[in-house]
């Protein structure tokens, strides 16, 4: 049974700072769905003349927590929706939402692998929501993420990362590309095909490839998975971040 | 209920607009850039080896290599476009041939209601034979003057600028008449089947 997306007001139950540019907002839904992992929710602010703005963010959360999602968003210092969610909003606030929405780049514990996670920056949220539902439904599919970030202070989910691939079968990878802390032994440059072929090979030719960050990452690592030998069938990416001004 | 919500202590950044708002479909904003969205890798088409047909519910198919295809009738199109993803990006210079002058060289049978848009990468999406014609759609090749990039469609997309750009079907390799309107890809996976951005026909019951 399909019901039509309409839109919810959701209320804001908990608000945590990520990293310094990247909040996770946790949302209270009246007429909260399943989603699957990889979807996202859109949100519309409205102001009190009634113009309104919208923008799509990842749900970062698993399905397994119902009547809730969290929603991490990163702040683009000259955007319109994410400074008011991270300057303005707090706990208790309403905020409008309709979803959960997309049904491509969606991976469920059904869905099998061998899964190879590819995120930049705040592209590892939908990843993330992935990794959750992987642990809570108790998926033992070898799993491994190769993460890039600028610095190691823009790791996001960072501790939570460590704790997961501490369980079975989850490898995460980092790289850092502006900077590297002192005896830093993990990747210090942009993804590219040799540290794919490293990363990716354990896994084999049937891995499944989520790849979620810039237009430039995502372009680079879905090419190379391909000369690899990934079936492209089964290489699915999502674009994130800031698009333009 | 929703019309009355107000989102406390938002006023939003409506100069982004200036002035020309009223070009700016219902929950649109303005970019300057030009995003790059697909679900999956983008194809390499070897031009030796591109054709683009023309089959279905038509009389005869036909079918061109790139080279033919660079001797039809080319336009400049100027046209805003418009991304369910929430961008719309204002006056975009594009160069092709008209989907009109494309039908100049088939038949099509009076039972042909629609099209189905086929791509390298195994993309598809639905347009009704009424969204496709009359100026309404073509095939371009370039952008901004130049060769249409890989990331952006190239060598070649449909482009159907009054509907949702998931519609204006990257790498393009035919169209296929049909006489029955049915879902492509993301049709099929809960957006809109028809994506008209001044309706907001986003998702599937909008």
């Amino acid at each position: 049974m399909r019901r039509p997306l309409e839109w919810q007001i959701a209320t804001v139950k908990a608000i945590a700072q990520e990293t310094a540019q990247v909040k996770t907002i946790t949302l209270a839904l009246p007429g909260w769905t399943a989603h699957r992992a990889g979807q996202h929710y859109d949100v519309r602010l409205t102001a009190a003349d009634g113009y309104q703005a919208q923008r799509s963010y990842s749900i970062a959360s698993p399905p397994e927590r119902p009547g809730e999602v969290d929603l991490t968003v990163e702040r683009i210092p000259d955007g319109e929706v994410s400074p008011y969610l991270h300057d303005v909003l707090v706990v208790g606030d309403a905020v409008e939402v309709r979803g959960p929405v997309g049904g491509y780049f969606v991976w469920e514990a059904s869905s099998g692998g061998p899964l190879l996670l590819v995120a930049g920056g705040s592209g590892v949220v939908p990843l993330m929501a992935m990794l959750r539902h992987r642990a809570a439904a108790g998926a033992k599919v070898p799993a491994r993420l190769l993460y890039s970030s600028r610095t190691l202070e823009d790791v996001i989910y960072r501790q939570e990362l460590e704790a997961l691939a501490s369980r079975d079968g989850l490898e995460v990878f980092h790289t850092l590309t502006r900077g590297q802390p002192k005896g830093w032994t993990g990747y210090a440059r942009r993804i590219d095909q040799p540290m794919l072929a490293e990363v990716s090979g354990p896994l084999g030719t049937a891995a499944l490839a989520f790849i979620c960050g810039p237009t430039a990452l995502v372009e680079t690592t879905a090419s190379a998975l391909v000369q690899l030998g990934l079936p492209q069938e089964r290489v699915r990416t999502e674009r994130f971040g800031p698009t333009g001004t | 209920m929703s019309q009355k919500f107000v989102s406390r202590g938002f006023t939003g950044k409506r100069e982004r607009a200036g002035g020309q708002g009223a070009r700016v479909p219902p929950g649109q904003h303005l970019v300057s850039d030009f995003p790059v969205l697909s679900a999956g890798p983008t194809p390499r088409t070897d031009l030796a080896r591109w054709t683009f047909t023309i089959d279905g519910l038509v009389t005869a198919p036909v079918s061109w290599s790139w080279a033919d295809f660079q001797h039809l009738p080319v336009q400049d199109f100027v046209k805003d476009i418009s991304c369910v993803t929430k961008w719309t990006k204002l006056d975009t210079r594009w160069r092709g041939v008209s989907v009109d002058t494309l039908f100049e060289h088939v038949e099509l049978d009076p039972r042909a209601v629609a099209l189905v848009a086929s791509c390298d990468g195994g993309y598809t999406t639905n347009l009704l034979l009424s969204d496709a014609v009359n100026g309404q759609a073509f095939v371009a090749y370039e952008y901004d003057g130049k060769p249409l990039a890989p990331e952006h469609g190239g060598p070649a997309r449909l482009v159907v600028p009054h509907l949702y750009f998931w519609k204006s079907a990257k790498w393009v390799r035919g169209l296929r008449l049909v006489n029955k309107d049915a879902p492509g890809f993301w049709e099929s996976l809960g957006y809109h089947i028809r994506g008209d951005p001044w309706k907001e026909q986003r998702y599937t019951d909008d």
